[in-house]
């Protein structure tokens, strides 16, 4: 136990060693760290409680992605037996979660089977190779045709639009200039936003609560708004609502002339006339294409610009609009004028977002959190450094030393994870000190059992490391296992503790079993001692 | 002021090892020796204690329950600091009561301008959630400075309430299938009994005080299971390596032995740990403050206890020793131990 080869002893010291050195870049401004090599940037980050910053967590509404598709499905139905002449009575309707449709003759049911059959294709498209189809096409049995939606093929839709969503989002939150904002997937349907430093989530909020599905449509003179309201409403068209108050109700037709994926450019300007602030935007080539057709068609009639369902404007075509730019007035303030132009830069989310959870620590307690976290663990870590030399004497130093290093490397390592340093981290860190000082303690008390039971100096210390290091290790491994599972169910600061427990184990298991043994016998080599100081 | 005492206590560090060094410091020891308690004998006390302290745990956390923190009941919580230095808590109160958002407390803590606002759940969803914040946001105003905004919804509290419970079952489930490798499985039961024991005490300790349940107490509960497993792991290493060694010693004295030969150690590092906490727990601040009180009451007071006087007492029931092999003991018992 207490002879180590010397390869195997420079092994050791240089694993601590280099393990140690990872802690050095916390020590020098970030700043000046950024122009050293890249695998010497790593070091901790400090979790939004400590620096201060917004978590944001999204969700995605999954009945609307469904309630899309399911509606998607219906019209493709539609068309597909008007396309085949094949009648249907009752129309297409959607229950159940499937969408349904019943044949007039008996006789077309095959022939529609096969049609609607058509619509369904496999799933993960041409590389595809599961057997799974994106739509399950039945027949019920008395001419109705059932066709729904299975659930993978759900579960795929949602994990795209969960994909496209966290790019818009992304868009969205880099618009608002924020330094080093964290976007990530979380589960199936949720989106997690982390962005230090921000004091106030509302506007980031307003920005992700929105859908942003902008659109160009006419607006339906041929009823008046109330006689709509009343119930007149054309069947192409529908009932919207002005976007600023009072509310006031518009006849909109169904059909869209131009939509918000066409636009290229959206920029918060002022109108040259009025000054008040308006949103200037640029078409693609197609988009002015078809708005320049629309426009010329419609002259002297009113449009109307549509933001998630809601009328911004309906000004009257007074020419032609063919260069594709426009802009959009509507009583923007320069904040909503700003906001607007953000979302439609950055594009309409596939399906709104619900902010599920929040959690925002402000500058200062991030700054209090650090200096009280600071000082408990120094005047933690001072009170068992004192303990351990009154108790130990000599053996306290090298458990000092030996714990001291063990520090450094749990820095160390949390620095080349790049892991991030929470409140309840540091808390992890201080406990870390108790397991790390019990390792040496129960070293300890063993040889100083073994020298009772009569042993000489060297043979107690050899017994009492061979049997300490057994207990070390079971001890160790199942409080391991604790913080392994507080990781795999932990979210943020909690992870933050799980994470330097785990670490924090590992290196005091290293420590103990190669370190402070290293000391002690480079010690009884020195001293070649008759009997231990302990 | 405090970096003054940093500086002194580093100094008196240094003085205080380089006398160690030389060898000159006595040696302070705050257990003898050699100890001799009859533990075992004290089962007959300690059992019946810690059932009936049991009991009342259990029925203190159906009676008044756990006081739940925001991110397993729902809602909003915010702590703001009064720009002006004191805050007025009546007028805040006035205000947020005008905002009809139901149930609103509000604690003072830590010096007078800090103040803590609790908004219950509000009925409607997750949006629901997000009005009522803007609300108080906006009833505050640029009065105070906000330090800390959470809002939980509906579903994102019951999920977290779930997965912390699942995680708590899966911690003990996993840590028992290791010792009952390691081990045979008495020891495994032992220590399960010993854990349950535990987690049992603890939750009746967050009941009476009333601490805030939330993410925290989880991972202070997982904590105090690693630690008192950690103790619950040492005596039994102990005791497996007695029953080696002794085959004929009868099963109290052996454990006895046991306990006793590891009680200096279990003595000095839970003296260590609550050196450890009670820094945390006096400098600490507010955040972590109820983590570190819980964390105190468990791993100091109950799971010293535990391995003591339930985890390694508890293995005469479950039969540990009883079938040992007839042989001769190659040593005697409490006088030398075989090299």
């Amino acid at each position: 136990m207490l002879y180590f080869t010397r390869w195997k002893a420079l092994g050791i010291i240089l694993t601590a060693l280099i393990v140690c050195l990872c802690a050095v870049p916390n020590f020098f401004p970030e700043a000046q760290v950024k122009t050293w090599p890249a695998w010497a940037q790593r070091r901790l980050v400090l979790g939004l409680d400590l620096q201060g910053g917004s978590y944001l967590l999204l969700e995605v509404d999954s009945n609307y992605v469904k309630k899309e598709r399911l509606d998607q499905v219906r019209d493709d139905v539609r068309r597909t037996l008007r396309d085949a002449k094949i009648g249907f009575t009752g129309g297409v309707t959607v229950r159940n979660d499937a969408v349904e449709v019943r044949i007039t003759k008996e006789t077309d049911a095959q022939a529609a089977l096969a049609k609607l059959r058509e619509l369904s294709q496999p799933l993960g498209g041409l590389m595809g190779s599961s057997g799974q189809r994106d739509l399950e096409v039945t027949d019920a049995g008395g001419g109705v045709i059932r066709l729904s939606v299975p659930q993978a093929a759900m579960l795929d839709r949602l994990r795209k639009t969960i994909e496209q969503s966290i790019q818009i989002v992304e868009r969205r939150v880099n618009e608002l200039g924020t330094v080093e904002p964290v976007i990530q997937r979380q589960g199936n349907d949720r989106i997690l936003v982390q962005v230090p430093g921000l004091q106030d989530p509302t506007r980031l909020k307003e920005l992700l609560g929105k859908t942003a599905k902008m659109e160009f449509r006419m607006v339906d003179t041929s009823v008046p708004p109330d006689q709509a309201q009343a119930g007149r409403l054309p069947p192409e068209s529908e009932l919207l609502m002005s976007a600023s108050p009072p509310p006031t109700p518009y006849v909109v037709k169904k059909q869209v002339l131009v939509a918000g994926g066409d636009l290229t450019d959206a920029q918060a300007s002022f109108d040259q006339r009025t000054g008040e602030p308006v949103v200037s935007f640029k078409f693609n080539t197609s988009g002015a294409r078809k708005f320049s057709q629309a426009t010329q068609e419609n002259v002297g009639l009113p449009f109307a610009i549509v933001l998630d369902n809601k009328v911004i404007s309906a000004p009257v075509i007074r020419e032609p609009i063919t260069g594709g730019q426009g802009q959009i007035s509507g009583s923007f303030t320069v904040q909503s004028a700003n906001d607007l132009a953000i979302l439609l830069r950055a594009g309409a989310l596939p399906a709104p977002l619900t902010v599920v959870e929040e959690r925002t620590v402000g500058p200062g307690l991030g700054q209090d959190s650090i200096e009280k976290g600071e000082l408990a663990a120094y005047v933690g870590s001072i009170l068992v450094i004192i303990f351990m030399l009154l108790t130990y004497r000599l053996f306290g130093v090298f458990a000092n030393i030996a714990v001291a290093i063990n520090v450094a490397m749990i820095f160390g390592l949390l620095s080349l994870l790049n892991a991030t340093l929470t409140l309840p981290g540091i808390a992890g860190i201080v406990l870390t000190v108790g397991i790390a000082v019990d390792s040496n303690v129960l070293i300890y008390e063993r040889i100083r059992e073994e020298l009772r039971g009569g042993r000489n100096a060297i043979s107690a210390i050899d017994a009492g490391f061979k049997r300490a290091l057994a207990t070390i290790l079971d001890s160790n491994i199942t409080t391991f296992i604790a913080a392994a599972v507080l990781f795999y169910i932990g979210t943020g600061p909690v992870r933050g503790f799980a994470v330097t427990l785990g670490i924090g184990i590992i290196t005091t298991v290293f420590t103990a079993f190669t370190l402070t043994r290293l000391i002690v016998a480079w010690w009884v080599r020195w001293k070649r001692p008759q009997s231990v100081p302990i | 002021m405090t970096h003054t005492v940093l500086i002194g206590l580093g100094v008196l560090i240094a003085v205080l090892t380089v006398v160690a060094a030389l060898g000159l410091l006595p040696s302070l020891r705050i257990v003898p020796d050699e100890t001799h308690f009859d533990f075992t004998r004290f089962r007959r006390i300690s059992f019946p204690i810690s059932a009936a302290l049991s009991i009342v745990a259990i029925t203190l956390f159906f009676t008044h329950g756990l006081n739940f923190g925001i991110d397993f009941r729902g809602g909003t919580l915010l702590e703001v600091r009064a720009k002006s230095g004191a805050a007025d808590i009546a007028a805040m109160r006035t205000t947020l009561d005008g905002l009809r958002l139901g149930e609103v407390q509000l604690q003072q803590f830590g010096d007078a301008a800090n103040v803590l606002i609790r908004v219950a759940e509000q009925p409607g969803g997750d949006a629901a959630q997000q009005e009522a914040v803007q609300k108080v946001r906006s009833a505050l105003g640029d009065s105070v400075e906000y330090r800390r905004v959470e809002v939980v919804g509906p579903r994102v509290s019951g999920e977290l309430l779930a997965f912390g419970m699942l995680g708590l079952m899966l911690a003990i489930v996993s840590i028992l299938i290791y010792l009952w490798f390691r081990f045979e499985w008495q020891f495994a039961l032992g220590a399960m009994i010993a854990n349950v024991h535990d987690i049992v005490l603890t939750i009746g300790f967050m009941s009476i005080s009333q601490v805030d349940f939330d993410l925290t107490s989880i991972a202070a509960l997982l904590t105090i299971l690693g630690y008192s497993l950690n103790d619950t792991v040492v005596i039994y290493d102990r005791i497996r390596e007695m029953l080696r060694r002794y085959k004929k010693m009868p099963m109290p004295q052996l454990l006895n032995e046991s306990i006793n030969s590891t009680l200096s150690r279990s003595i000095i590092t839970h003296f260590t740990v609550t050196l450890a906490l009670l820094a945390l727990l006096l400098f600490g601040g507010h955040a972590i403050h109820s983590f570190t009180a819980v964390m105190m009451f468990g791993v100091v007071l109950v799971g010293t206890y535990t391995s003591i006087f339930i985890a390694a007492p508890i293995l005469i029931y479950l039969g540990v020793g009883e079938h040992r092999e007839d042989a001769p003991d190659t040593a005697t018992p409490a006088k030398k131990s075989k090299a």
